[in-house]
């Protein structure tokens, strides 16, 4: 496995920082843009990356935070933008359609492209994924797809239900019941929504998790959630992603 | 949970953050995951200066009591002291 930090084009035709991790020993293979959280582009998403490429898949993710922060440590650059309200949803699509592209174009590719993301990240991964010719996407707990952020939320952005009927690809939801962003209510609506439009997609929902149950440095952190989760992952990967 | 639950607010004084000192011009507080502290939740202070970048930046992620501790013996300081010196600039 190599991994690395590169320049890629994103939104705008900025160029943006990313991290990427892509195995030596095997192709084509498929591609994994990894969408980070709130925290930020921090070691343990990176961590998340190299995963994927231990999995067998290109794995990029984009440093979201790189125009309000760049080379800035990741919590100084997550400050920063959560001053600034989070960021934008065009531009989030702009950053993970060029990540995507960026893997496409890897000598070691085979044209197939997934998203992930974790918090704000599995809401982006959803939007990328109604947005963006993807094979396979991975929303795990985000939150405000159906219901806009709650009032004193530094985030300014708005639901995505209306985005439903637009959805290109499988889509797998991971989610914790002792959530309330988003709530079980809130994964109940989506999961309906999806099929009243029908979505291929598959939510598993923790009993004995919460936010951020796949968080290895955080009292968050559910071991049986997060293992089955990571076992369901690999999976769908394998599914939506073999060349 | 993320509770996203976030207050910002212009302030004026200095910080000594890891470049040395600098002027503060805005703090955000915010009740969410820490990077740092133990615990799943802080209550998270940032004072910072925009114009000077992302790194001037003084972080501070402490427990709930601890918060409300502090908060309570910076009002009980400003109202020890005499008015006068209260209402001079910083």
């Amino acid at each position: 496995m190599r991994a690395e930090t590169i320049s890629f084009t994103g939104a705008g035709g900025d160029e943006i920082e990313g991290y990427l991790a892509q195995p030596l020993d095997r192709g084509p293979v498929g591609g994994v843009v990894v969408i980070h959280h709130m925290p930020g582009y921090d070691e343990p998403t990176k961590e998340i990356t190299r995963r994927f490429a231990a999995m067998g898949y290109l794995a990029l993710m984009p440093n979201l935070y790189w125009r309000e922060a760049p080379g800035a440590s990741p919590d100084d650059a997550a400050a920063t933008a959560r001053r600034q309200g989070g960021v934008p949803d065009d531009r989030l699509v702009g950053d993970v359609g060029g990540a995507a592209a960026y893997l496409r174009g890897l000598s070691s590719s085979n044209g197939k492209v997934a998203t992930i993301g974790y918090c704000s990240g599995g809401r982006q991964s959803f939007l990328a994924a109604c947005s963006l010719p993807l094979d396979a996407a991975v929303d795990c707990y985000g939150a405000f797809v159906l219901n806009p952020p709650p009032e004193g939320s530094p985030l300014s952005v708005g639901p995505l239900g209306h985005l439903a009927p637009d959805l290109h690809c499988p889509l797998l939801g991971l989610f914790g019941a002792e959530d309330q962003f988003p709530s079980p209510d809130e994964v109940a609506a989506l999961d309906a929504l999806l099929t009243e439009h029908g979505k291929a997609h598959e939510f598993h929902t923790y009993e004995d998790a919460g936010h951020a149950f796949f968080a290895t440095n955080r009292t968050s952190y559910r071991p049986e959630a997060a293992n089955d989760g990571w076992e369901r992952i690999e999976r769908f990967f394998q599914t939506h992603l073999a060349g | 949970m993320c509770t996203y639950q976030t207050t910002t607010l212009p302030v004026r004084g200095s910080g000594k953050g890891a470049g040395g000192w600098f002027p503060v011009t805005d703090a955000t507080v915010y009740f969410d995951h820490p990077v740092h502290a133990p615990g799943d939740h802080t209550l998270n202070l940032d004072l910072v200066n925009p114009g000077e970048g992302p790194g001037a930046r003084v972080a501070v992620e402490l427990d709930a009591a601890s918060a409300r501790a502090l908060a309570h013996a910076i009002l009980e300081t400003l109202d020890a002291v005499p008015e006068a010196l209260v209402a001079g600039r910083a």
